[in-house]
C-alpha cells in the first residue's frame, strides 16, 4: 500500500464514494433480452434461410409480412440492447482510466443505438415495399 | 487498462536449490515462492527436498519441516493446522487452498509441490499476502446483528427452518482462497467486494433475526460492489470448506430483483 491514498484508512478506501444503488436494472434487462433472444432465434434463422438467394423484390415480399417484420424488429431490439449491456460490462471490467472508461461507455452507447436504428430502418423500409 | 502482466519488480527470477537432506531415503521436492522486502531483489522460487519419513502428510507439514530443518527464514502464516483458522491459505499447484488440509500426496502427481502466495495480493514476505483490503471489505458489510427492536430479556429467537438457511454461509473462515481466485476480484479488487465478503453479506441478509436487510441490500446494490460477479465460479472451486460463494451471490442478486419486481 503506497502512494497518496495510503493515508486513508482501508475502510474509507473500500467505502469510497458509496453505493450507486443501481445495477439491478441492467442485470435484469440482460437476462430479459437473453430469454427473448432464445425464443426469437429459431424464427429469425427460418426467416434468414427464406431470404437466402432472393433478390430485393423477393426480400421485400417476405418482409412485407407483418409477423415476420415484427419478429425481426423484436430480435434487433433485444440483441442490440443485450450487446450494449454486455459490452459495458467488459469496459467496466477492464478499463480503469476514468476518462477512457466514460469515453468508451459513451462510444458503446452511440454504436449500439446506431446499429439498432439502422437495422430497424432497413427492416421498415423493406417491409413497406420501398 | 487492467495490468495483465506482472510488474517488473514482481517477475520471478532464479532461485536457490537447497541440498537434499542427508540420510533421507525418500524425499519430496517443494518449489516455494520467496520474496524478501529488505534485499531489493525480485522474487524467486527456491527448491527444497523434504524427508517424507520425518514429516507429516500435509503441505503445511512440509513447509514447517523446511523451516525447522533447512531454512528458518521461510515465512508463512499458520495456526490451527486443521482447517479452522484459515491462516495458511496459499496457492498450491495452481489452486488456492489451505496448506494444512491439502495432502502433499494429492498434488503435483508425484513431482514438485509448487507453493505460491495467494494470487494478486501485495506480498508482505514469501508466502504472506497483505489482506488489509480484504479485511476492510469484510468490515464494510457490517458483519454483526443489526436490530431496532429493543433487545429481548433472553436470546433473539429463530426457528429451526430459518437457522437452516444459514448453513453453507456461516462456515466461512475468511481464508481469502475464493476472493483471490476470482478474476473479477483481480481486476477490480478496489471496488468489487469479492466472493468472501459477499457470502458473508448473504449470511446477514439471510439471517431472520437481522432487521437491516433492506439497508444491507442498499449498500450492496452497485455495478461494482456486487455486479462485477459474472458467475465464473472459481470461488466455489477454490473454497477449502466446500462452500459456494457463487450461489450466495446469486441469492443476493435474486433478492435485488425480487424487491423491484
Amino acid at each position: 500500500m503506497s502512494g497518496p491514498s495510503s493515508m486513508r484508512t482501508p475502510l474509507e478506501r473500500v467505502r469510497g464514494l458509496g453505493s450507486a444503488h443501481t445495477g439491478t436494472g441492467d442485470f435484469w434487462r440482460q437476462r430479459l433480452t437473453a430469454v427473448a433472444m432464445t425464443l426469437l432465434i429459431v424464427p429469425v434463422i427460418v426467416v434468414v434461410i427464406m431470404l437466402i438467394g432472393r433478390n430485393h423484390a423477393g426480400a421485400a415480399q417476405i418482409l412485407g409480412s407483418i409477423p415476420i417484420a415484427i419478429i425481426l424488429l423484436l430480435f434487433i431490439v433485444a440483441s442490440t440492447w443485450h450487446m450494449k449491456i454486455g459490452m459495458q460490462v467488459v469496459i467496466e471490467d477492464y478499463i480503469h482510466n476514468e476518462k477512457l472508461k466514460i469515453a468508451s461507455v459513451m462510444a458503446n452507447n452511440f454504436f449500439c443505438v446506431a446499429v439498432a436504428l439502422a437495422s430497424i430502418y432497413a427492416i421498415l423500409k423493406l417491409s413497406s415495399g420501398v | 487498462m487492467v495490468e495483465f502482466a506482472l510488474p517488473k519488480n514482481s517477475k520471478i527470477s532464479g532461485g536457490k536449490t537447497w541440498p537434499k537432506p542427508a540420510g533421507a531415503t525418500e524425499t519430496r521436492e517443494f518449489r516455494v515462492y520467496r520474496w524478501n522486502p529488505d534485499d531489493g531483489k525480485n522474487p524467486s522460487v527456491d527448491t527444497y527436498y523434504v524427508d517424507t519419513h520425518d514429516c507429516g502428510p500435509m503441505v503445511l507439514d512440509g513447509l514447517i519441516w523446511i523451516k525447522n530443518h533447512i531454512d528458518p527464514t521461510l515465512t508463512f502464516r499458520r495456526s490451527c493446522r486443521e482447517g479452522v483458522c484459515g491462516s495458511c491459505a496459499m496457492n498450491i499447484d495452481g489452486q488456492n487452498t489451505l496448506a494444512c488440509t491439502k495432502s502433499m500426496h494429492d498434488v503435483g502427481a508425484g513431482g514438485a509441490v509448487k507453493v505460491n502466495p495467494l494470487p494478486h495480493q501485495p506480498v508482505v514476505k514469501d508466502l504472506v499476502p497483505d489482506l488489509t483490503n480484504f479485511y476492510a471489505q469484510y468490515a464494510s458489510i457490517e458483519p454483526w446483528l443489526k436490530t431496532t427492536t429493543p433487545t429481548p430479556q433472553k436470546e433473539w429467537r429463530q426457528s429451526h427452518e430459518d437457522r437452516e438457511k444459514l448453513d453453507g454461509l456461516y462456515e466461512c473462515i475468511l481464508c481469502a482462497c475464493c476472493s483471490t481466485s476470482c478474476p473479477s476480484y483481480w481486476w477490480n479488487s478496489e471496488r468489487f467486494l469479492g466472493p468472501a465478503a459477499l457470502l458473508q453479506a448473504t449470511r446477514w441478509v439471510t439471517d431472520s433475526r437481522d432487521e437491516a436487510t433492506g439497508e444491507r441490500l442498499d449498500n450492496l446494490e452497485d455495478p461494482f460492489r456486487l455486479y462485477r460477479c459474472h458467475t465464473i465460479m472459481n470461488c466455489a472451486k477454490a473454497c477449502p470448506k466446500g462452500l459456494n460463494p457463487s450461489e450466495a451471490i446469486a441469492e443476493l442478486k435474486f433478492k435485488m430483483v425480487e424487491r423491484q419486481i
